[in-house]
């Protein structure tokens, strides 16, 4: 009757509607259609300006690295940190990639950046390749006392590392890996087991049990499952994983400074040894290149993986 | 009828908690068996525990004659479909149909000639090559059959398969698994709270309550002589009417209710004779007559109508008369509104009677 053509009115543009609309139906000014958001309101203002204040707050300090990093020493001298490079120089970036010197030697942070690397690929490999195995056994094949296991394995978490640290020198020296980097590799593999095991066994957990039951019908054993079905559709929390031990391993000190040698300390102690070098004059420009080349690795992964990453924590998140 | 699959006193416990109790089944070669039952009856464990995917903690099962009580999942000759479809995300429909006899080692050429007749039978040819994100919800649920179908067993188990599909799909479905059943007839148990997919499909349904079955008969047999008021009351929809009162026996009982007596002639009593005591009498809404015919029933009830919902094919009204509330389903074209006074009746020879106590029939 007379609801179709007023039906057909309503999926037009705004204007034509308001055009071809009689009078009767609908005064001017009256709420119809969507509803108008105003761009400069209270809650925008409080949002964004909130949001513009927390980014400065941590981009400020990163700005100041970058320019004072750019800058020769005579104009840094001047005192004023905000200020940008009038002469852009490169050179303390080479000095701290591979001149600068430590209490040993001066080839700059270019072998703690290797010694890092050594450590981190195996330990990064290493530790989430078990861990993820843990999870997915604590997760779909309970056996008989996996859930005192798992609750050992948690409070593991908890105990500070502090007290494990003088055991923990014992046992490398008996087993002959003190002062080594598999010695520190293994150490990281084992304090990222807790924290990872729980990380993949809730993911595994959430993966509907179905699934599971489907593959054991269908013939798939231990890992076989691991294999073609569990680590194919978990993508995002091996990314999260690999994230937390590539940012975690990569700036670890403690570790670094307790259970290496001097020449395989890893880049952030070499960095401290730099920056903290007490021979000559401070020379805040290198300081600050070799501070931005420290961190560059974790902020790399940041940067390919966010995505994954924030997908991952939100699958993680919604469901176990 | 010779057994596909037999239980002995299979028991099930989570821990403290019994699910199954000394559960004893035989399924013959070729059934479509349904296990009905509410949710949480224990349906579906039974199910896992035929199929291998749940320790039993005591009791055997034996398919096509093999003890398989110790045996992996994949070495029972079963084939399962699940409710969420449980379809591998990563892998195409082709790599899902195909995991299993991957797995089960066999040639390249048998494999793709399983499939490609499984996705044939399934019309499911053109989706081979997607991945089951890209399917539609009835797609899926025949993608997941088809994966059940490729391993050639002989013992297909559904686990409330359709549950997951709406209305429409699911009668589709419901009726190409009934021919997928004519056509391949292998033994066939499916698992599924909803009614009529076990009266539609069903050669015997069993119904399960708290873990064990209270009635194991044909939907014929299930709908017309319920074992106990639970299944009587279970089946059917709107649910059977009941009287609460007392029989007084001998020739010629009579059901005494508040307000009415009802002869019980023609009634087929269990025992063959009328039982003294408390009972219920249960009648089915689409057993009561109106109109003329109500005037010539051996038991007639007069009512007011407090509501009315037309279905189109019929229209159920609901009364009060005396004390009492029944459901009646009337013809389609009945015109019946609020406040009519209307006659109804019914024989008691399709009238159910149980015992008050042991709620069983008489
Ligand atoms: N893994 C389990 N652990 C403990 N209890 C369970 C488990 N699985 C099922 N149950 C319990 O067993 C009972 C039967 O479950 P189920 O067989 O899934 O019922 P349904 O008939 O709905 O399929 C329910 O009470 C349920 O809570
Ligand atoms: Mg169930």
């Amino acid at each position: 009757m007379t609801k179709a053509p007023q039906l057909i009115k309503h999926s037009m543009k705004y204007g034509e509607a308001q055009s071809s609309t009689g009078a009767a139906e609908r005064e001017p000014g009256s709420p119809y259609g969507r509803k108008p958001r105003k761009i400069l309101s209270r809650r925008n203002i409080f949002i964004y300006g909130t949001l513009i204040m927390v980014s400065l707050y941590y981009l400020l300090p990163l700005y100041v690295m970058v320019v004072t990093s750019l800058k020769g020493m005579p104009e840094i001298r001047i005192g004023n940190i905000f200020a940008p490079p009038v002469e852009v120089t490169f050179q303390p970036w080479v000095k701290a990639w591979a001149e600068a010197c430590t209490g040993l030697n001066c080839d700059g942070l270019s072998r703690g950046f290797f010694n890092s690397v050594k450590i981190l690929i195996p330990s990064v490999i290493l530790s989430i390749a078990i861990a993820s195995v843990n999870g997915y056994a604590l997760a779909n094949w309970r056996f008989k006392g996996s859930e005192t296991f798992f609750a050992i394995l948690i409070v593991g978490a908890f105990i500070p590392y502090q007290v494990m640290i003088y055991p923990i020198v014992i046992l490398l020296r008996e087993i002959g890996l003190y002062g080594s980097l598999s010695g520190l590799v293994l150490v990281h593999t084992i304090f990222g087991m807790p924290i990872l095991t729980l990380l993949f066994r809730n993911y595994f957990g959430s993966v509907p049990q179905e699934l599971f039951k489907a593959a054991r019908v269908d013939g798939a054993g231990f890992w076989s499952i691991y294999f073609r079905i569990m680590v194919p559709m978990s993508l995002p929390i091996f990314v999260v994983a690999m994230i937390l031990q590539v940012t975690g391993i990569w700036n670890d000190f403690l570790f670094g400074v307790i259970y290496t040698k001097p020449d395989l300390y890893p880049m952030t102690v070499q960095l401290n040894n730099i920056v903290n070098s007490t021979q000559g004059v401070k020379e805040y420009n290198v300081n600050m290149a070799a501070t931005i080349l420290t961190g560059l690795v974790p902020l790399t992964i940041y940067f390919l993986s966010g995505k994954l990453f924030v997908r991952g924590i939100a699958a993680g998140a919604v469901k176990g | 009828m010779e057994a596909s699959i037999s239980i002995k006193n299979l028991s099930l416990s989570f821990g403290a908690l019994d699910v199954l109790k000394d559960l004893n089944l035989e399924i013959g070669q070729g059934e479509f068996l349904v296990l009905l039952g509410s949710s949480g009856c224990g349906k579906s464990t039974l199910l896992n525990c035929i199929a291998g995917l749940l320790d039993i903690t005591g009791g055997q099962i034996f398919i096509g004659g093999r003890n398989v009580t110790w045996e992996e999942p994949s070495k029972r000759g079963i084939g399962m479909v699940f409710q969420s479809y449980a379809l591998y995300p990563q892998m195409t429909v082709g790599g899902n149909l195909s995991f299993g006899l991957k797995n089960a080692g066999l040639p390249k050429a048998e494999i793709k000639e399983r499939v490609d007749r499984a996705a044939k039978v399934l019309q499911i040819e053109p989706l081979l090559a997607r991945k089951p994100a890209a399917l539609s919800g009835g797609q899926r649920q025949r993608a997941a059959i088809g994966r059940a179908l490729v391993r050639d067993a002989d013992v297909f188990l559904f686990d409330e398969p359709l549950s997951n599909l709406d209305a429409k799909l699911r009668a589709d479905l419901r009726v190409e698994i009934k021919q997928l059943h004519q056509k391949l007839s292998n033994t066939m148990i499916y698992v599924t709270h909803d009614q009529i997919e076990a009266m539609t499909l069903a050669d015997r349904i069993a119904i399960m309550r708290g873990g064990q079955i209270l009635q194991l008969a044909t939907p014929h047999e299930i709908y017309n002589r319920p074992a106990n008021k639970y299944v009587a009351d279970f089946i059917g929809s709107p649910t059977m009417n009941f009287f609460d009162g007392k029989i007084e026996g001998g020739d010629g009982a009579q059901f005494l209710t508040e307000g009415h007596s009802f002869p019980l002639h023609g009634y087929n009593f269990q025992s063959g004779s009328a039982v003294s005591g408390p009972a219920w009498l249960g009648i089915r809404p689409e057993h009561m007559v109106s109109g003329a015919e109500a005037e010539t029933a051996p038991i007639r009830l007069h009512g007011e109508v407090e509501l009315v919902e037309p279905l189109g094919s019929d229209t159920l009204a609901r009364l009060t008369s005396g004390g009492h509330t029944l459901w009646v389903r009337l013809d389609g074209q009945a015109e019946v509104a609020n406040g009519d006074q209307i006659t109804v009746g019914f024989d008691a020879a399709r009238a159910n009677v149980f015992d008050k106590n042991s709620e069983n029939r008489l």
